[in-house]
């Protein structure tokens, strides 16, 4: 009988575990492991002298004795509960929009409380007193979620509530000499996280009524119409923010009557306005090319009119298309109100340079900036984050 | 006529529509008008480009054309100008380089490649650009070593607080009479692609892939043919040398200018990074699958296949990032970079011009943005899918 030689054989090469990782993901062939080494000592070299930096050399105590500057800028210390009220009454939309919409919400609500917790934790470390608002914040967001989830008609209040908010934010903020505990607050004291977020919103909502208008004037059959929007949309489009927002700054007075002299924020605010409406109509524009041409025939033969056909059957599938690509347009004006520095507002970079010019501080450049980059970055991630969530549960470009 | 089938005809209401539209337009136009003649009238203004004759009187950091501040404010502005469109030209240029090497990194099977391409991307597509220009300029030029200290990276390119010194080529005095043997390498090269075009429609077989080294060959030839006839070449390494307090030689970027080069470069890239990404991924799998099966190699497979089809889709959003990064560039103002953004801000604060100045600022920019567009539409027609 003979004997089979059981042939050697090599076992195969692994393909789970931390080695098959590496080799499969960093070393697969000769050229990825040039790749992979290079790429490995540049982190290094720039990792190194970083991590050193930061942790001996910086000096983080700039950021900690600047931090209420950064978020409100010189806005007066002894009316900073206004700040805190707007953030709770935002806290409680937030947790009545998760409990009414479930799913839409949920990705910003997750965030915002998430957030929340992460200062709680963050004043608690440091031993600020905030923690307690944070508190509020957060128990008024998970209260005002359980009520939603039994609130009667839940949607209309919820919807109703955003609406009125942005308004009276701005009530809020800028008070009224007429009434007693809320004395005026003008706005060049207005700074900071504060003064970005507030350009950024009235920069976005005020420009979409004038976005939607210049979308449908520039498809309009009408010439005149279509070729002033054109125009003027171009002309937006077509010179850098910054020479808008120095128009709105410089000119606009100009134009105006000899009485009516608005604040810098206010002009600021008309700047971003015009500028974002001339992106906006190209979204827009963008949505309603995008509705069959049978929605239209549909409309007609059903006997709408023309406005008819367009507010009610066109213009909502045409929003509804444009979501992400307005999401866009939010986070990208975010980043745009940091132009305001130049025409002399305190928003946070500008804030960034003050605090430079303070004789404690000299020198902290780098710092400070990257304390900025990370608010920014921070803000930006975990608004596409939640407008991903309200993406998906619209089903936008799936349905 | 009958005035109530006037009101029901279509076509009446529409040009009423307009006429209503263009009378309220005039109306407005009229009023911001009389309200300028009057608040001018009271600061005691007039309209005009008569002063743009006026001697400018304020130095201007850096210029390339000369300058000096006796020249009107006219010249001053151009100076700007002529720095927008250099700054925005090299950005556009580089930025596509940066943006098509971390798109296609994004893309890489490495993993190190792949996060190191996905950090830059996200990090920088989040963050504001006003604020990265400060950081470069603030927090790491300015920042850098004194110029005896210089950080020295091979070429030699030397990074000092004053700036960039890097090498450069000076001419010598044969430059001039090299010229014609430059121009006639550029001419040779265009007259072998039109030979071996017309040879190819001739010819029942593909040409043998080795007539394209004629490319190289005969340009070469033609620069060697120099050499017999010039007795040095037309330019000269010029390295930057530590002498006394300063560098000598090579070229120098003030710290404005890299800041600001740099800044719209990597802020730009990014953008770009996304758009050859996604241009790449949306081209059918199908195509590549079909390609293999042909038998085209890897390589052959990503340059006649993959890419031309991925740069269809990419050229018209890449021409809206050129358009951004010659705008952008008005943020130079930030780090004290004289464009005509700057510049302009400042002749607005001697003059007090305001009207004049934005006009001018305006009509510049929408130029340069009118101007870039139509030679990338012209680059779009060319490569656009001819359909039969």
């Amino acid at each position: 009988m003979a004997v089979i030689d059981a042939v050697e054989m090599k076992p195969p090469r692994l393909t789970v575990g931390p080695l098959a990782w590496l080799r499969k993901n960093l070393f697969s062939t000769w050229y990825n492991v040039v790749l992979t080494l290079l790429a490995a000592w540049l982190l290094y070299l720039f990792l190194k002298p970083a991590i050193e930096w930061a942790t001996t050399e910086a000096r983080w105590g700039v950021i900690e004795a600047n931090l209420t500057l950064f978020m409100v800028g010189q806005y007066p210390r002894d009316q900073i509960g206004r700040v805190w009220l707007s953030i709770f009454i935002l806290a409680a939309l937030i947790g009545l929009s998760w409990g009414v919409w479930k799913n839409a919400a949920r990705g910003f609500a997750l965030i915002a409380l998430g957030a929340g917790v992460a200062f709680i934790l963050i004043a608690l470390f440091f031993g600020w007193d905030v923690w307690v608002e944070w508190l509020i914040a957060v128990v008024s967001l998970l209260g005002f979620y359980g009520m939603g989830l039994y609130l009667p008609r839940g949607r209309l209040v919820a919807a109703i509530g955003w609406f009125v908010y942005f308004p009276f934010l701005f009530f809020l903020i800028a008070g009224n000499p007429y009434i007693a505990t809320l004395p005026p607050v003008p706005s060049n004291l207005w700074g900071g996280l504060l003064l970005t977020l507030l350009l950024t919103i009235v920069g976005n909502f005020g420009a979409l009524p004038l976005g939607i208008l210049l979308a449908l004037g520039r498809r309009s059959k009408l010439p005149v119409i279509r070729y002033f929007s054109i125009g003027f949309i171009e002309l937006i489009r077509g010179v850098p923010l910054i020479t808008i927002l120095y128009m709105a700054a410089v000119l606009l007075p100009y134009f105006l009557p000899i009485d009516i002299r608005p604040d810098q924020v206010v002009r600021a605010m008309i700047g971003f306005i015009i500028f974002e409406a001339a992106y906006q109509a190209e979204n827009v524009r963008g949505g309603l090319q995008a509705v069959d041409r049978g929605q239209y025939e549909a409309a007609h033969a059903l006997g709408l009119n023309g406005a008819q056909t367009t507010v009610l059957i066109i213009l909502p599938q045409a929003l509804r298309a444009v979501v992400p690509a307005l999401f866009n347009s939010f986070i990208s004006l975010f980043k745009d109100t940091s132009l305001v520095a130049i025409i002399g507002l305190f928003e946070i970079v500008r804030i960034a340079r003050s605090i430079l010019a303070q004789s404690d501080w000299l020198g902290t450049h780098r710092e400070v900036f990257l304390f900025a980059f990370v608010i920014y970055w921070a803000f930006n991630l975990a608004f596409t984050y939640g407008s991903r969530r309200v993406e998906e549960a619209l089903g936008v470009g799936k349905r | 006529m009958d005035i109530k089938a006037l009101w029901r005809d279509i076509r009446f209401l529409k040009i009423l529509a307009q006429v209503i539209f263009v009378l309220v337009l005039a109306l407005a136009a009229g009023y911001l008008y009389f309200n300028v003649t009057n608040n001018l009238a009271r600061q005691g203004l007039t309209m005009g480009y008569g002063f743009m004759k006026n001697p400018a009187s304020f130095g201007i950091g850096e210029s390339f054309i000369p300058y000096e501040p006796s020249n009107t404010y006219a010249r001053a502005l151009l100076v700007g100008l002529v720095n927008t469109l250099v700054i925005s030209a090299l950005g556009i240029v580089l930025t596509t380089v940066v943006g098509v090497l971390a798109g296609v990194a994004r893309l890489s099977s490495n993993w190190l490649i792949n996060k190191f391409a996905a950090a830059y991307v996200g990090v920088i597509r989040n963050t504001p650009l006003l604020l990265q220009l400060m950081f470069w300029y603030f927090g790491v030029i300015i920042q850098l070593p004194a110029v005896r200290q210089a950080i020295e990276l091979p070429g030699p390119v030397f990074l000092t607080q004053r700036g960039v010194y890097m090498i450069w080529g000076e001419e010598t005095s044969t430059f001039p009479a090299w010229r014609i043997f430059v121009l006639l390498a550029l001419i040779s090269i265009f007259v072998i692609w039109f030979i071996l075009r017309s040879a190819q429609k001739r010819a029942s077989v593909p040409l043998s892939p080795w007539w394209n080294l004629t490319y190289l060959l005969v340009p070469v030839l033609i620069i060697w043919i120099g050499f017999v006839f010039q007795p040095e070449p037309p330019l000269r390494a010029s390295v930057p040398e530590l002498t006394g307090l300063n560098f000598r030689g090579g070229l120098r970027l003030t710290p404005e200018f890299a800041a600001l080069l740099f800044g719209l470069v990597v802020y730009t890239g990014a953008f770009i990074a996304e758009i050859v990404r996604a241009g790449i991924q949306a081209v059918s799998r199908g195509q590549v699958e079909a390609a293999r099966s042909l038998g085209l190699t890897t390589g052959q497979t990503l340059r006649l296949v993959v890419f031309p089809q991925a740069l269809r889709i990419m050229v018209p959003p890449v021409t809206s990032q050129y358009l951004n990064l010659a705008k952008n560039s008005s943020l130079a103002i930030a780090i004290g970079f004289p464009d005509l953004f700057s510049v302009a801000g400042t002749v607005f604060n001697q003059t007090g011009a305001a009207i004049e100045i934005i006009t001018i600022m305006m009509l510049s920019y929408l130029s340069i943005s009118l101007f870039t567009s139509i030679l990338m539409n012209i680059y779009n027609t060319r490569i656009q899918l001819v359909e039969r």
